[in-house]
C-alpha cells in the first residue's frame, strides 16, 4: 500500500491541522524520540540526561517533551514537581530548568500527585496534538520526546504528528537480558514499519560493579548476548553501555543531573559519548539534507 | 468517570498473523461458563514500567501452584509480553475447542494455564500496532472467549499505566467475578510517583488493594555480601504506609531470579535458598491468607 505509513497511524491529519503542526514545528531544527518496547529501561533517564547534556552548551536551545501521558517521570527528573504550565497569546509556555531548556508533560497538568490520567487512546493522542500544535517552544535546536513502553497509540499518534516535521531518528533503549531485548525487537519492527530512522540503541544497566569488592554482577543477564548482539543481528549502531549506578536513581529521585553530580563516573563518561554520537548524527544528517536542497 | 465508560466503537476483526479459528462471538451465558469455574481473579497492576509485574505474576502462579493451587495466567500486555518466556512455552500455540480457545498448559506437569498474545503471532518479534480498539477487542475475547476450567486463581499480568488495556481489563472481567489488586512497584520515588497514581485507579474503578509489593529493594553482593540499595529502599514500604494499604514484602534484586525467569525455569522449586525466594513465598501466603478459601 502505499500510504502505509498513514495508513497504519489511523486517519491522516487533515490538511488544515497538518499545515498548522508544520508551521509551529518549523522551528526545530533537530528531533528524536527516545523508545523501547520495555518498560522501566530508562527511557526518561536517558531522555532528561540527553536533553540537559545537550543543553550543557549555553549556544543550544532544548525542549524535552514527555509524551508518557499516564506514568510521566519528566517532571520529577527535571526537578520541576509541581510546576504548572502558563498560558501566553501564542500558546503554552514550557516549564523552563534553564534558559536554553524547556520542558512539557502532562504531570504540569496535574493538580495532586495522587491525580491519575485514566484515559483511553482518542484523549492521548488530543493531547499529544495539543502538545506539539500549542506549545510555544520558540526556535529550538533540539527537541527530546520521551515515550511510554510499547508500540500503541502514543507511539502511531507521535510518529503521524511529526510526518509534518523534521525527524532525525530514534534512540532505542534497552537493558541486557533477553525478557527486554524480545520486546524491543518489536519496538525496531514498529520503527521499520513507520519508517522512522533508529539512530542506534543503547544498553542500560548493563552491569553492577559492587562499591566494595569491585566485583563485577549481571543482575540483568545478557543471556543472548545482550543490545551488542542483537544490533549486530539487525544491524543497527550500539550507541554504549551505561552501567547501574546507584547514583543514577538517586539523582533522578531529587530532580538533579546525574551528569553534573558524579562527572567522573564510568556512566556518566558512558552517557556523554553516546549523547555525543547523537550529536554527531543530526549535525550530520541535517548538512547532507542541505546539501540535497 | 466519564473516561471509563464503555467503548462504544463496533468490534474490529482482530487480524492475526498467524490463522487462528474465530470464535463464534459467546453468548452472555458462555461468558459465565468460562468463568464460572474461576474462584478469584488477581490483577497485577502498576502506573511504572519494568518493576517486576510479571515477574510476581509468574513467582505468584509457582507458588501458588506448589501449594496446591489450580492457576491460570491472562497476560493482557498486548504490546510487550513477557509471560511464555518467562514460562518456556514461548513456541506454543492455542487451539480450539468447544467452548472457546483452550489455553496454553505451561510447567512441566502442564498445571499452569497462560493466555498471551504471545501465542497469536507468527514470529515472535512481531510488533503489534494496535490502538485502543484493537486492544480492547482482544481483551475482551480473551476474557469471553477462553475456557479456563476450574481455577482458584486466575492471575491477570498487565502492562504498565492506567489506560485502554486496565480500563478494559476491568470492565470485561468485574460482571462475572470481584476483583482484587496487587500493586508492584520499585522503591524509588519516580517509581512510587506512578504507583500511587495506579492505587487512584483502583480507588476510581472499586478495586480491592490487597497490597503493595517492593521489588528490587537491595543488592547484596554475592562477592563479599555488601548490600547495595541500586534503585533505593523503602519507598514502597512508605506508600502502603501512606495509602492505608497492606504492605506484602520487599523482593531483593537477585540474579538467580532474573536468570530463571531468562530460562523459563521454576525459580520457586528449584532455588528456595535463594535471596528473593522467602519474600515471594511471604507474598504467596498473604495471598493465600488473605482470600476466602470458598467463594
Ligand atoms: N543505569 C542505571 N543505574 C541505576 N539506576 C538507573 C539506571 N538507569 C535508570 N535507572 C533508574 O531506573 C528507574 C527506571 O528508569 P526510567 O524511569 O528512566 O525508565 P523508563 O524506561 O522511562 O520507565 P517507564 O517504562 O516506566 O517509562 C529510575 O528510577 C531510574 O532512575
Ligand atoms: N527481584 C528481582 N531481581 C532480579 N531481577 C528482577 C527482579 N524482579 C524483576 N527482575 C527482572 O527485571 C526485569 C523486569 O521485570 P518484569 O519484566 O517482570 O517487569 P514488568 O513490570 O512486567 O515490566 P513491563 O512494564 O515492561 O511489563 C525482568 O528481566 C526480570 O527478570
Ligand atoms: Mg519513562
Ligand atoms: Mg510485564
Ligand atoms: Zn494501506
Ligand atoms: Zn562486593
Amino acid at each position: 500500500c502505499p500510504n502505509q505509513r498513514l495508513c497504519a497511524a489511523g486517519a491522516a491529519p487533515d490538511p488544515a491541522e497538518a499545515a498548522e503542526l508544520r508551521a509551529r514545528l518549523r522551528s526545530v531544527k533537530h528531533t528524536v524520540l527516545v523508545l523501547s518496547g520495555k518498560g522501566g529501561v530508562g527511557k526518561s533517564t536517558f531522555s532528561a540526561l540527553l536533553a540537559r547534556g545537550l543543553a550543557a552548551r549555553d549556544d543550544t536551545q532544548v525542549a524535552l517533551l514527555d509524551i508518557d501521558i499516564c506514568g510521566p517521570s519528566v517532571p520529577r527528573m527535571m526537578g520541576l514537581e509541581g510546576e504548572q504550565v502558563h498560558q501566553s497569546g501564542s500558546g503554552w509556555s514550557p516549564v523552563y530548568v534553564e534558559e536554553n531548556l524547556g520542558v512539557m508533560s502532562v504531570g504540569f497538568l496535574l493538580s495532586s500527585p495522587d491525580d491519575a490520567v485514566i484515559w483511553r487512546g482518542p484523549k492521548k493522542n488530543g493531547l499529544i496534538k495539543q502538545f506539539l500544535r500549542d506549545v510555544d517552544w520558540g526556535e529550538v535546536d533540539y527537541l527530546i520526546i520521551d515515550t511510554p513502553p510499547g508500540t500503541s497509540d502514543e507511539h502511531l499518534s507521535i510518529v503521524q504528528y511529526l510526518s509534518a516535521a523534521h525527524v532525525d531518528g530514534a534512540v532505542i533503549i534497552t537493558t541486557p537480558q533477553e525478557v527486554s531485548l524480545q520486546d524491543v525487537r518489536k519496538e525496531i519492527n514498529f520503527c521499520r514499519k513507520v519508517k522512522l530512522p533508529i539512530i542506534g540503541v543503547v544498553e542500560n544497566m548493563s552491569g553492577f560493579i559492587c562499591p566494595k569488592c569491585k566485583n563485577e554482577s549481571q543482575i540483568f543477564p545478557p543471556t543472548t548476548g545482550g543490545a551488542e548482539k542483537m544490533c549486530q543481528n539487525l544491524n543497527i549502531s550500539l550507541l554504549g553501555k551505561v552501567p547501574l549506578d546507584p547514583q543514577i536513581g538517586k539523582s533522578c529521585d531529587k530532580g538533579q543531573s546525574f551528569l553534573a553530580e558524579v562527572p567522573e563516573s564510568p556512566a556518566t563518561l558512558s552517557y556523554r559519548s553516546i549523547i555525543q554520537r547523537i550529536q554527531e548524527y543530526c549535525e550530520l544528517q541535517h548538512s547532507q539534507e542541505e546539501k540535497i536542497i | 468517570m466519564e473516561s471509563l465508560t464503555t467503548d462504544h466503537n463496533e468490534l474490529p476483526r482482530v487480524r492475526y498473523t498467524r490463522s487462528l479459528p474465530t470464535p463464534v462471538p459467546p453468548a452472555d451465558s458462555v461468558i459465565r461458563s468460562n468463568l464460572a469455574g474461576v474462584r478469584h481473579v488477581l490483577l497485577v497492576l502498576s502506573g511504572k514500567g519494568g518493576v517486576g509485574k510479571s515477574t510476581v505474576a509468574t513467582e505468584l502462579a509457582l507458588a501458588l501452584r506448589l501449594a496446591g493451587k489450580r492457576v491460570g495466567i491472562l497476560d493482557v500486555d498486548l504490546c510487550g509480553p513477557s509471560i511464555p518466556r518467562m514460562l518456556r512455552v514461548q513456541d506454543s500455540a492455542v487451539h480450539q475447542c468447544n467452548s472457546g480457545w483452550v489455553p496454553v498448559f505451561a510447567h512441566q506437569d502442564k498445571s499452569i494455564s497462560l493466555m498471551s498474545i504471545g501465542f497469536l503471532l507468527e514470529k515472535p518479534d512481531d510488533a503489534v500496532v494496535w490502538r485502543g480498539p484493537k486492544k480492547n477487542a482482544l481483551i475482551k475475547q480473551f476474557v469471553s472467549d477462553v475456557a479456563w476450567g476450574d481455577l482458584d486463581f486466575l492471575i491477570v499480568d498487565t502492562p504498565p499505566g492506567t489506560s485502554d488495556e486496565h480500563i478494559s481489563t476491568v470492565e470485561a472481567l468485574r460482571p462475572h467475578k470481584p476483583l482484587a489488586a496487587i500493586l508492584v512497584t520499585t522503591p524509588q520515588a519516580v517509581s512510587v510517583a506512578d504507583v500511587r497514581r495506579e492505587l487512584t485507579f483502583c480507588k476510581k474503578t472499586g478495586l480491592r488493594v490487597l497490597g503493595i509489593v517492593e521489588n528490587m529493594s537491595g543488592f547484596v553482593c554475592p562477592h563479599c555480601s555488601e548490600c547495595t540499595n541500586i534503585f533505593s529502599k523503602g519507598g514502597g514500604e512508605e506508600l502502603a504506609k501512606h495509602a492505608g494499604v497492606p504492605f506484602l514484602g520487599s523482593v531483593p534484586l537477585d540474579p538467580q531470579l532474573s536468570q530463571s525467569l531468562e530460562d523459563g525455569r521454576d525459580f520457586i522449586q528449584e532455588f528456595p535458598k535463594s535471596s528473593a525466594f522467602p519474600a515471594l513465598a511471604h507474598i504467596a501466603q498473604q495471598i493465600l491468607d488473605g482470600t476466602p478459601r470458598s467463594s
